[in-house]
């Protein structure tokens, strides 16, 4: 990993370049219980996405958007259909496994940067490194890199109390960041940023993408966000259409059933 | 950075309440070393009991003396090696409060006896040539500030000298002796016997009990009835135990202490768990989106229980050792202040090593039920309280 040259994912997986098939989800629906009234939330959804692609996913409210989301990411297992990530068919590895491939292929943007309070930047980067085998001084290596490429090299020391909200986000990402995944999940990374600073988050979205290759699946509210995205999808009803950024419906891409977008 | 890191995070995160439960455990761990401190002192004769010893006293009371005679008796019977006597002098230097117990006493005979006393030999020679030598344990000298060749008065309760009506009854120090044998009262004002017998206004030939050296253990009781057995029907029947038993005896007037301590110790442990475990599950559960998040970042549920039982057990680990070791502190303290009473009041290792053990496992109990919370949280469930 460097701060400059595009990555492979961490275990070499070809996926992680640019043109190859990152995601695809196949046939997916996820349905929740409340009680004993089940809850479909998606329905025979289908999604492809490029390795280097950054894809905003807009919707209202309760449409599915985190639902998809967390699908893709491995942190939830869909009711039916297939979901296979980086050339791995996650849906179908056990808990252990599914967690052991997150901490290597996928790196987490949330609303808030949620922080460990009482540990300094470059710890709170460090901790996906825990899982890791590596040595402490590749561990320092890879922080220091991180935090270079989200520019706070000169705070690494600091509390996340010390930093402002814009700059705890940078830890966020940088954290994501660290253990070199080839496709970053942000679910609302602006969400709780003033317009300026969520221009610079989404400047520093656009330039991971950019400059250093990473595949970028963004859930947002904000048509203004959705811009920095090369291709925007909305999800309502349980179905996904194509956008063009002012939002109005270029492409309806949900039929026939299972078809990629 | 280590796991120990995130669990060091996890504990400073709401420092008051860390502190505050913190501090009740080390309190209870101190009860605890304190407690344990004060059973092993009532228990000590129990301890240090010699397996090879009898106490033989009146069938009575111990109050009711005996004929010194039955000391010679006693050393013809099969299986007895040796007998000494003592007898409760019960006398005050200067004010009641410096209690201290003395015994006349036949020094080379009960030198013998006791080869856990340890006595320089100048002392020995001294005190067989001094009518009125004293040897004094080394704890009460420090007490009260004595040394060799000091002049102790001591003001009788029971015992009289003849044709001196109240008049205190003097002694001189002669030697100190001490123990190798930790826990061994070093209490004691011992003189001698012969002194004591001459100068007494009345019960001449009359002791208090007897010490016998036994050749086999095992026919302890045996013996004893057979000691017993000899002076039946006498105008002074006995009563022979074993040293343990005598002590133990002796230790029970006060009640059942093991008992005490044991249920003082179950309502503190008891009261620790509801402290500590109500500080691990808040902590649990404001955390529930930090645990969604380092399981999104990788962490099994496994590796997130370890570290919920991990952050449990240092809390509750460090806190027992720190109380600990404060009673370890507070042990040569008590040993001053209480040596007239407690003269075994001491830690034993083996309760410390079980404080030690209490601690690992109070942690473990109270971590248990928010560590598997922890594991089976859901992660996207979890995340949604970021």
């Amino acid at each position: 990993m460097s701060a400059r040259e595009p990555s492979a994912s961490q275990d070499g997986n070809a996926a992680g370049l640019p043109g190859a098939t990152m995601v695809d989800v196949r046939g997916v629906s996820r349905t929740f219980r409340r009680g004993r009234t089940p809850v479909p939330v998606l329905k025979n959804l289908s999604l492809s996405m490029k390795g280097g692609e950054f894809l905003a996913l807009m919707g209202p409210s309760g449409s599915g958007k985190s639902t998809l989301l967390n699908l893709i990411a491995g942190l939830d297992r869909p009711t039916s259909g297939e979901v296979v990530v980086g050339g791995a068919a996650i849906h179908r590895l056990s808990e252990r496994k599914l967690a052991a491939w997150r901490a290597r292929n996928i790196g987490f943007v949330f609303q808030f940067s949620n922080l460990l309070g009482a540990l300094s930047a470059e710890r709170n980067v460090a901790v996906p490194l825990l899982l890791t085998s590596f040595s402490a001084r590749e561990r320092r290596r890879r922080v220091a890199i991180a935090l270079e490429i989200v520019g706070l090299t000169d705070r690494g020391k600091h509390r996340p109390r010390e930093l402002s909200g814009g700059e705890q986000q940078r830890v966020g990402i940088a954290r994501a960041l660290v253990n070199d995944p080839a496709l970053l999940v942000c679910d609302e990374p602006t969400g709780d940023l003033d317009r300026a600073t969520s221009a610079e988050i989404l400047d520093l979205l656009g330039a991971l993408n950019r400059d250093h290759g990473k595949t970028i699946l963004m859930v947002t509210h904000d048509p203004v966000a959705a811009e920095r995205a090369s291709r925007t999808l909305h999800l309502e009803d349980g179905r996904l259409v194509e956008c063009g950024h002012d939002g109005t419906i270029t492409v309806p891409v949900h039929e026939p059933a299972g078809a990629a977008v | 950075m280590s796991s120990f890191t995130l669990i060091s995070a996890a504990l400073r995160r709401k420092k008051t309440r860390t502190f505050l439960t913190f501090s009740s455990v080390v309190f209870a761990f101190l009860i605890f070393g304190v407690l344990a401190m004060l059973q092993t002192a009532f228990s000590m004769g129990v301890d240090l009991a010699g397996e090879d010893r009898l106490v033989v006293r009146h069938r009575v009371s111990l109050f009711q003396l005996l004929p010194q005679s039955y000391e010679a008796d006693m050393e013809e019977i099969p299986g007895v090696i040796d007998a000494v006597h003592m007898t409760w002098f019960g006398g005050v230097y200067q004010d009641p409060s410096n209690f201290f117990m003395q015994s006349p006493v036949e020094p080379a005979e009960y030198l013998d006896m006791y080869p856990e006393v340890s006595v320089p030999e100048e002392a020995k020679l001294r005190w067989i040539e001094t009518r009125n030598g004293a040897i004094v344990g080394r704890a009460l000298a420090e007490r009260l500030g004595w040394e060799v060749g000091d002049r102790i008065p001591i003001q009788p309760t029971i015992w009289r000298q003849e044709g001196r009506g109240d008049e205190a009854w003097e002694f001189e120090i002669v030697g100190i002796y001490s123990s190798a044998v930790e826990g061994f009262d070093e209490t004691q004002f011992l003189f001698r016997y012969d002194f004591f017998d001459e100068t007494r206004s009345f019960g001449r030939g009359q002791v208090g009990w007897f010490m016998v050296r036994i050749n086999d253990p095992e026919r302890a009781p045996e013996i004893a009835a057979a000691i017993d057995d000899a002076f039946r029907n006498s105008a002074a029947e006995t009563k022979s135990e074993s040293e343990g038993a005598f002590a133990a005896g002796f230790a029970n007037q006060v009640g059942n202490l093991g008992l005490i301590v044991t249920s003082i110790l179950a309502a503190v442990f008891f009261t620790i768990l509801l402290v500590a475990g109500n500080t691990m599950a808040q902590s649990v559960r404001e955390r529930i989106g930090e645990i969604g998040l380092l399981k999104a970042l990788g962490f099994t549920g496994a590796r997130v229980q370890r570290l919920v039982l991990m952050e449990s057990v240092t809390l509750v680990t460090t806190a027992g050792f720190l109380g600990m070791l404060l009673a370890v502190g507070l042990e040569r303290g008590f040993r001053q202040a209480l040596a007239a009473y407690f003269p075994g009041l001491y830690l034993r290792p083996e309760d410390l090593a079980l404080g030690l053990g209490i601690a690992v496992a109070t942690g473990l109990v109270v971590g248990i039920f928010p560590a598997r919370r922890a594991m089976r949280l859901e992660t996207a469930l979890a995340l949604r309280r970021l």
